[in-house]
């Protein structure tokens, strides 16, 4: 008798290990709806998250969406206005540019290289600025000096200016220009992430790490650098519409993508001339990028609200 | 029993910046403090804010090197010991922070913060790792359940638990306890501090007990060590302390303690003039300027520790006798006495501040 209520306590415990595990995934789970509770708070972040992801869609499906070749050149169709438009043909929804290729889909094929030039900026930027950063605020000293000032030169100069010169140097075309982009905005995340470790440094869970007998690696990618990446993440998500922005304007000026690349500021750059002729050739891309980038602040937004625990109520 | 810390003069000075062309000065966080714990014991270290108290704890825990001074923890000598040692040590002391909310990484299930320490430290696998964390989450009194989820889903009393628990994942010989209870409310102190009184007869463990509320130290404390500005000033066991204390800083110490007895008179010492900066303590001994019995002696010469009785203590009022507590009437005199301006060190001539007893100044 006493044997089995003593086999019935060992397996209440494991039975309670066990969900306590498990109970692992609903933590995750809370933390998850409650982070969408607070984003969707935010109407314009919703309504930019979903514009986002329809582009990405698009620009997934590019292939299938889009009526014509991006680079199919229509004799016969030149500088069409758009279909509801008197000479407009529905073959050609948005119209046709000076060459006679389909606006629609060289726009649906920029959304590709727009949302591509966002992801490598935003990576490259973001792991550089975090690995400097982490090291500068862990290790403080000379070592910090010396790159805090670099990055001081670094944001004295416009940005734009400055990737003009490093694609000046570097020879025009997207993947320089790209590289040119992560430089300049590299600093704001090295700046961001050295705050933050040097406020979460201190901190007791950190000293208790230590006493642990962690090492500095460890102290730093496992320990403190968890605690620092919402801040991160916001100001990722906001750099990704800037890298947008500078992708264009470096097209625009043409030292990013070459024609005929279906890049939106190169193809604002090719347009230049019919701006008082055919004002579709420019509007679009202008419209494309403008919606895009808003669509991303919106949603940058709505994370810093929602990943911003002074803003939580509770 | 044995000895298990033996420190002597142990000190620890900080250079601070005093602006661009100021030379930097230095902070004297803890000097000169020699004291030994014997094994299974609790020591309680007291004084108000910037006496050294945690700094103490940094220096016992290895996380700052003395700047001066022999530490020797289970018999290994500090200064002289191989890594290997250093990291043996490591292991076998552990420290519990004052504030809950802070000491646990907020990114990190509680089974992870417990495992961490092993993880580090061990070559144990990941599911005896895992059994050990469950054992220990039942010993201080949580349920498994609670494993997997995050420091935030706690209450403060809840996570000094986990705090302790974590700080016993290695199985220490010494926990350095940081104002434990300090930061939680009366209710949940006494049963964190029921927790620690049972872990401490279940593994032998010592503790080094930092506080200033005295009401705890009471109840938990073996011997007692009165710390001023950075030095130890009285250093007993705790009944000696609590019944007979010696220093004057004890003594006003303990008076300042709240005791639910209506009928007893409080005797209330109050304390005039702020604690002195440790960056230029006072010369001689480092209370004269707030003591009412200091003499000429004691803003020249620094007492030292000298025992007596069963006390050992820093002041040169008890060990040449002209301090006698016996001799002295009960209230009136004490509140008349802190009206004098206490934060003169420099009186004329070196007179004796030291009223006659019963004659008010």
């Amino acid at each position: 008798m006493v044997h089995t209520e003593e086999m019935n306590a060992i397996d209440d415990a494991e039975a309670a290990k066990r969900r306590a595990l498990r109970s692992g995934w609903s933590a995750r789970r809370a933390m998850v709806s409650e982070f969408w509770f607070y984003f969707s708070e935010n109407k314009g972040a919703v309504i930019g998250l979903v514009v986002f992801l329809l582009l990405v869609a698009v620009a997934l499906l590019a292939p299938l969406l889009s009526p014509h070749s991006p680079t199919f050149q229509d004799r016969n169709a030149l500088l069409l206005p758009p279909f509801w438009q008197e000479g407009g043909r529905t073959a050609y929804l948005l119209g046709t540019d000076a060459v006679g290729r389909d606006i629609l889909s060289r726009l649906i094929y920029g959304a590709r290289f727009s949302l591509f030039i966002g992801v490598v900026v935003v990576t490259v930027a973001l792991t550089g600025g975090i690995l400097i950063g982490l090291i500068a605020g862990f290790f403080r000293g000379w070592i910090d000096i010396v790159i805090m000032r670099v990055m001081d030169v670094i944001l004295a100069f416009p940005s734009l200016l400055l990737a003009l010169v490093l694609v000046a140097i570097l020879g025009p075309g997207l993947v320089n220009a790209m590289i040119a982009i992560a430089l300049v905005l590299q600093p704001h995340f090295v700046r961001l992430t050295r705050a933050s470790v040097m406020t979460e440094k201190s901190k007791d869970y950190v000293v208790a790490a230590r006493v642990a007998g962690a090492g500095p690696i460890r102290l730093m990618t496992k320990t403190i650098l968890p605690n620092c990446l919402a801040p991160l993440i916001v100001q990722g998500t906001l750099s990704f519409s800037n890298a947008i922005l500078d992708a264009a304007a470096l097209g625009f000026l043409g030292m990013g993508a070459q024609p005929p690349t279906p890049e939106w500021g190169t193809m604002l750059a090719e347009a230049r001339e019919f701006i008082q002729s055919a004002w579709w050739v420019v509007t679009f891309p202008g419209l494309a990028i403008l919606v895009t980038v808003l669509a991303i602040n919106l949603v940058g937004d709505g994370l810093r609200d929602a990943l911003d625990p002074k803003l939580k109520r509770s | 029993m044995s000895t298990i810390i033996e420190a002597q003069d142990l000190s620890r000075f900080y250079e601070v910046s005093r602006g661009l062309f100021a030379e930097p000065a230095t902070v004297r966080a803890l000097s000169e403090a020699s004291f030994s714990v014997t094994e299974g014991t609790t020591l309680a270290v007291v004084g108000e804010s910037g006496c050294g108290k945690s700094t103490l704890a940094r220096l016992l825990t290895m996380i700052e090197p003395p700047s001066a001074g022999e530490l020797v923890i289970d018999g290994h000598k500090l200064g002289a010991a191989s890594r290997s040692e250093l990291a043996e040590l490591r292991k076998t002391v552990q420290i519990v922070f004052q504030d809950p909310y802070g000491s646990l990484n907020p990114r990190q299930k509680i089974g992870s913060i417990l495992e961490e320490p092993l993880k580090i430290n061990t070559r144990m696998p990941a599911k005896e790792r895992r059994e050990k964390a469950f054992d220990m989450l039942i010993r201080v009194g949580l349920r498994p359940e609670h494993y997997a989820r995050y420091p935030h889903m706690f209450s403060g009393g809840q996570r000094q638990r986990i705090a302790i628990a974590r700080a016993l994942m290695l199985d220490p010989k010494i926990l350095i306890l940081d104002e434990p209870v300090s930061a939680l409310d009366v209710s949940i102190q006494a049963q964190v501090l029921n927790i620690l009184a049972d872990l401490q007869e279940e593994f032998g463990l010592t503790y080094i007990f930092i506080s200033h509320d005295l009401s705890v130290v009471r109840f938990v404390a073996d011997e007692v060590m009165v710390m001023y500005l950075g030095r130890p000033v009285e250093f007993a066991a705790v009944t000696e302390v609590f019944d007979k204390p010696l220093h004057p800083y004890t003594v006003a110490l303990l008076s300042a303690t709240p005791v639910a007895d209506p009928r007893r008179t409080r005797q209330n010492i109050k304390l005039e003039g702020e604690l002195p900066s440790p960056i230029s303590p006072p010369s001689g001994c480092p209370f004269h300027p707030r003591c009412r019995y200091a003499r000429e002696k004691c803003s020249d010469v620094l007492p030292p520790m000298t025992l007596h009785g069963e006390t050992w203590v820093a002041c040169h009022g008890i060990t040449d006798g002209w301090i006698d507590y016996s001799a002295e009437p009960p209230p009136a005199s004490t509140v008349a006495v802190d009206e004098l301006p206490g934060d003169a060190p420099e009186e004329p001539g070196g007179a004796v501040k030291a009223p006659e007893p019963g004659s008010p100044v």
